[in-house]
């Protein structure tokens, strides 16, 4: 049986809670809709109901939107959080943000947008549940292994803040190079251990602090390697049957490791039949995954046409850089190497696939 | 001419792979060409299709390329964009022929 979500709306407003359960009520989904007029009663309903969505106002007396949010964020994790505020001052905006809620509308652009914001809420009802749950809030359904790796390859340098309920972890980021990590009382390399086994949490971006002291001196990608072991040695070691979830993770987790330990940019991997493409370490694989399609409908009727043999790939050069296309029976293989790459990138791109498809 | 032809021409022959340097135009008409004059044409005509085809799709693909090479197991196609035309050259791949041709730096 489908189960119905829960969706709590909080304000002290008695005709806007009518007015919203109304309109939410007749959401596709058909979420149940729990009402309260202060925060202390919408605590008491978030302890005993198990609610998806919570829906707040701002201004409330006694304890503000705000507060309220800072709250739910520690003890409820879990709970998606959207305010709905007549407060039309950025800064509110801006702090509600930094407290990781999901989503902020001001009630008059709600009422111009009803449709609109239906859209959003229902999007994020129909995200994974609280239990499984994975993926970083600000970049739904990104590893934190994803940003990690998102930074590095653009040179960032930025302080990452990283959050689970009450527990909070920080990465220093150089041009590129992790310098330091703060999680659960550790520092450094033991620190980013413990990070990347958190699988969800929300993130936010903090200015570089280009003085900060380096402790890790270990390249991101080694320590991306060593923490996908010792993930595989703990699953290994654990008597319970893994989720799929977890499974992909790990096996997301490892690919990411081999891109970065080969000095990959980007791999993609294209079904020739057809099918979604697979890709890790770009943001376009849409488009690569087309050009891979082509390049090796092209080879396959050159080769053909010619009886040259078969393919062993086909190499690339653009300014900002090399690719490498492997054609491995029903599926086909791009990988992006930088520019300046001058070792036999060929060959490195068979290793990769290999591993790929291991 | 062609009188050795009359005599030892009509048996089976196996198609000689490409050698040699040829430059298309945009259109994928050829303008230059030292491929042997015995390969077909319109093979020729066919390779720089092909190869303007790679070129065109990459740039749909938000790839620019600039070189694209094609290794088969007995000849290597390299191709260079130029000004929407292509210069390709043909190295058919001998047992003496380079296993490895490293990267530019």
């Amino acid at each position: 049986m489908e189960t119905r979500h829960k969706i709590l709306i909080l304000d002290d407003d008695a005709d806007w809670l009518s007015l919203c359960r109304d309109q939410f009520g007749s959401l596709s989904s058909r979420p149940e809709i729990l009402t309260a007029n202060n925060a202390k009663r919408a605590l008491a309903l978030l302890e005993t109901e198990n609610v998806r969505l919570l829906i707040s106002d701002l201004k409330m007396p006694r304890i503000d939107g705000l507060q309220m949010l800072s709250i739910v964020r520690r003890r409820f994790p879990g709970t998606r959080t959207v305010v709905l505020s007549g407060l039309e001052d950025e800064d509110y905006r801006s702090r509600a943000y930094a407290l990781g809620v999901d989503l902020f509308w001001l009630k008059a652009e709600m009422q111009r947008n009803v449709k609109l914001f239906c859209e959003c809420v229902e999007a994020l009802l129909g995200r994974a549940d609280t239990e499984n749950d994975t993926g970083f809030r600000g970049l739904q359904s990104k590893s934190l292994m994803d940003i990690i790796q998102m930074e590095c390859l653009t040179r960032a340098s930025t302080v990452l803040r990283v959050t689970r309920g009450p527990l909070v972890a920080r990465l220093w980021i150089q041009e590129g190079e992790l310098v330091d990590a703060e999680c659960e009382g550790a520092r450094g390399e033991a620190a980013f251990q413990r990070l990347l086994a958190w699988k969800t949490g929300t993130f936010e971006n903090l200015p570089a602090e280009p003085g900060h002291e380096r402790v890790i001196h270990k390249p991101v990608n080694a320590l991306l390697l060593e923490s996908a072991q010792t993930l595989d040695e703990n699953a290994g070691a654990s008597t319970e049957p893994d989720s799929v979830e977890s499974n992909l993770h790990r096996k997301t987790m490892w690919k990411l490791a081999q891109l970065t330990r080969e000095g990959a940019e980007f791999v993609v991997a294209v079904p020739l039949t057809g099918g979604e493409p697979e890709a890790l370490g770009t943001q376009n694989p849409a488009a690569l995954a087309q050009w891979t399609r082509r390049a090796a409908e092209v080879a396959r009727r050159l080769g053909e046409r010619l009886e040259a043999g078969p393919l062993s790939h086909v190499a690339g050069q653009s300014i900002e850089r090399q690719t490498v296309m492997l054609a491995h029976g029903e599926m086909a293989f791009l990988v992006g190497w930088p520019a300046d790459a001058t070792e036999n990138l060929a060959e490195k791109s068979r290793k990769l696939v290999a591993s790929w498809e291991s | 001419m062609g009188i050795l032809n009359k005599f030892f021409g009509g048996s089976a022959s196996v198609q000689q792979l490409p050698a040699g340097t040829v430059t298309v135009d945009r259109d994928g008409r050829i303008v230059t060409s030292t491929v042997s004059s015995t390969f077909p044409e319109p093979m020729l005509q066919a390779i720089g299709r092909d190869v303007l085809e790679l070129f065109r799709e990459a740039r749909v693909g938000q790839i620019p390329l600039s070189e694209v090479s094609l290794h088969f197991g007995s000849l290597r196609i390299t191709a260079r964009e130029l000004r929407g035309g292509a210069i390709i050259f043909m190295f058919p791949q001998t047992a003496l022929s380079p296993a490895f041709i490293p990267a530019r730096p």
